[in-house]
């Protein structure tokens, strides 16, 4: 099996930024062109090689296994193939990548696919903040591709999210969906505070419960959202999990009026 | 002579043309408003020479069927470009699907995008300014609020290059077994998938033929299978023939055309028909010849 293998005591406590971990770069290599690639520990430049066993020069997929909690920048720009992660990935996994199928087997830091434009992140455990958010002062967030979060989403999910989707198995954190320009957030279990604070269109499906939504929404009364069956089914086809629920009568909460008001935060009927 | 269960068959050919094809999803919550707003968005298509496309049921669907798990209707849309085709969508979709309790509408046939035409992605506009759009797995949809929640449409519905003008003639003795043996062929043709017959209940009485004696008509009635004027023009009917019906049949390929053809014709082989045959121009209309008896030849009675 084509398996990169992290050696984490060889790093120790500092990060190592390895944005090389993509199957565009990886695929077609050889082991020992691999072992070459660059990457950063701390402010020092150095070797993939340094901190990975090469198992076999990865053919059709890469296979990642380790503890790669401070690795950041895994899968991050990515157009193509699919990455396989068995263990914890550090910060920025899949941010921008815009094509292929980044799978983390383990947990995933913050921002997760910050900014991504295309492809699939799933993570098959819990997720940090930030996950498919906008980068500090620029415009917009994800504007395609999905994030499917088998666990827990943390703060300011999906934040000025332009185009796309992201479904959260688990707990979602406060400020979900804050700013969203357009796309769609599913959340399957509880969900935070100031969820969609401003944002200007965009859905955030709360299949749970209702949790205290910022008074710039308006009840718009219930309805049965057609669209979210094909959402729920095209999941259920994916083979995730919390998407097991039938489509229901759900209440719609125009908002932000505060901005352009046109988005909607739909909610358990009762 | 080639028989089929004994009735006669003749060696001829009908001649089919190509047409562009759709496919339309029509799903609502119950079964009625799916056929309510299939039945209008599908009537008034028996034929182009006076339509604007030719259309019809091809089958219900189970809500396992249809993408959002409702009951559906298939409809089949068929018209001489896409331009035309898309014209007529919009239409028909707009004022007898969008307007129909409960419905939504989805395309039914993938195609690359440059065969695409886009339907839902104007049928927006009447949301003025409160659509929604949803792009999901590459395909976007519109959601459009109307006083009932929302109607669901795809952006852009798939067209292929179909196959038109498929068509059988029963010749019979009389109204009453004839119109049984063209209701049998049409019971026959019903269930199969990628083929319709546009006309009321599948059967048409106005067989025509291209031009008229009047300049404006670009049909007119085919008089060679009118029992009523043997005596007046060079009839096609032998002396024993007081009815004829045809079956004409549009298709997603020729394939499908051939499977109804095949179909029909054997469920219309029975008492009372004197001969099947099929309508051509000699070749002039369109390029597409199915043979009856190349259709039929593993179904032809032994010699005798």
């Amino acid at each position: 099996m084509p398996t990169l293998h992290y050696d984490s005591a060889a790093a120790g406590m500092i990060p190592l930024e390895a944005d090389c971990l993509t199957p565009d770069l990886l695929l077609g290599k050889s082991i020992h062109e691999i072992a070459r690639l660059p990457v950063w520990h701390g402010k020092q430049s150095a070797c993939l090689g340094d901190f990975f066993r090469i198992e076999a020069a990865p053919v059709e997929e890469v296979h990642l296994r380790g503890d790669l909690s401070r690795v950041k920048g895994i899968g991050q720009r990515m157009s193509q193939g699919r990455l396989l992660v068995y263990g914890s990935v550090g910060m920025h996994a899949g941010a921008e990548m815009s094509g292929g199928q980044l799978h983390i087997f383990g947990d995933a830091a913050d921002w997760l696919g910050a900014e991504m434009r295309g492809g699939r992140i799933w993570v098959h455990g819990n997720a940090g903040d930030l996950a498919g958010a906008a980068y500090r002062g620029a415009r917009r967030g994800m504007v395609g591709g999905e994030i499917l979060i088998d666990g827990n989403a943390g703060q300011e999910t999906g934040i000025t999210m332009r185009r796309g989707l992201i479904a959260v198995g688990g707990q979602l954190g406060d400020f979900s969906g804050g700013g969203l320009i357009a796309g769609t957030i599913l959340a399957f279990a509880e969900a935070g505070r100031r969820l969609g604070a401003g944002m200007k269109r965009g859905t955030l499906a709360l299949f749970h419960s209702t949790p205290p939504l910022l008074p710039s929404f308006a009840d718009a009364g219930l309805f049965v959202p057609l669209f979210l069956e094909l959402y729920l089914r095209y999941l259920r086809q994916l083979g995730f999990a919390p998407a097991r629920i039938g489509c229901r009568p759900m209440r719609r909460w125009c908002g932000d009026r505060l901005s352009l008001g046109k988005g909607e935060i739909l909610t358990p009927a009762n | 002579m080639f028989r089929v269960n004994q009735i006669p068959i003749q060696d001829t050919f009908a001649e089919a043309f190509p047409m562009t094809a759709a496919r339309v999803v029509v799903t609502a919550l119950e079964p009625c408003w799916a056929q309510a707003a299939a039945q209008a968005a599908t009537g008034f298509a028996s034929s182009v020479i006076g339509c604007d496309c030719e259309a019809g049921i091809e089958r219900l669907l189970t809500p396992d069927e249809t993408p959002d798990g409702r009951p559906g209707v298939a409809l089949l849309f068929f018209a001489f470009s896409r331009e035309a085709l898309q014209k007529a969508l919009l239409a028909r979709i707009g004022q007898c699907i969008l307007t129909c309790p409960t419905t939504a509408c989805y395309n039914g046939l993938e195609a690359a995008a440059e065969r695409c035409v886009p339907v839902g992605g104007l049928l927006r506009y009447f949301g003025d300014g409160w659509q929604i759009s949803k792009c999901l797995a590459g395909r976007r949809l519109w959601r459009i609020p109307v006083m009932d929640g929302e109607f669901l449409c795809e952006e852009s519905f798939g067209t292929v290059k179909g196959v038109a003008g498929g068509n059988f003639l029963l010749l019979g003795r009389e109204v009453g077994c004839t119109l049984e043996a063209a209701r049998a062929a049409y019971e026959a043709i019903a269930p199969l998938p990628g083929v319709l017959s546009p006309f009321p209940a599948g059967i048409v009485r106005s067989g025509s033929k291209v031009g008229s004696r009047y300049p404006k008509l670009k049909a007119s009635t085919n008089q060679a299978y009118c029992p009523t004027l043997r005596p007046l023009v060079a009839s096609q009917l032998p002396p024993e023939v007081g009815c004829v019906y045809e079956i004409v049949l549009d298709g997603l390929d020729q394939a499908a055309v051939e499977a109804g053809m095949r179909a029909g014709i054997r469920a219309a082989c029975r008492p009372g028909v004197v001969q099947i045959t099929a309508g051509n121009y000699g070749g002039k209309l369109g390029p597409i010849h199915l043979h009856l008896h190349a259709l039929l030849r593993e179904y032809a009675d032994a010699p005798l």
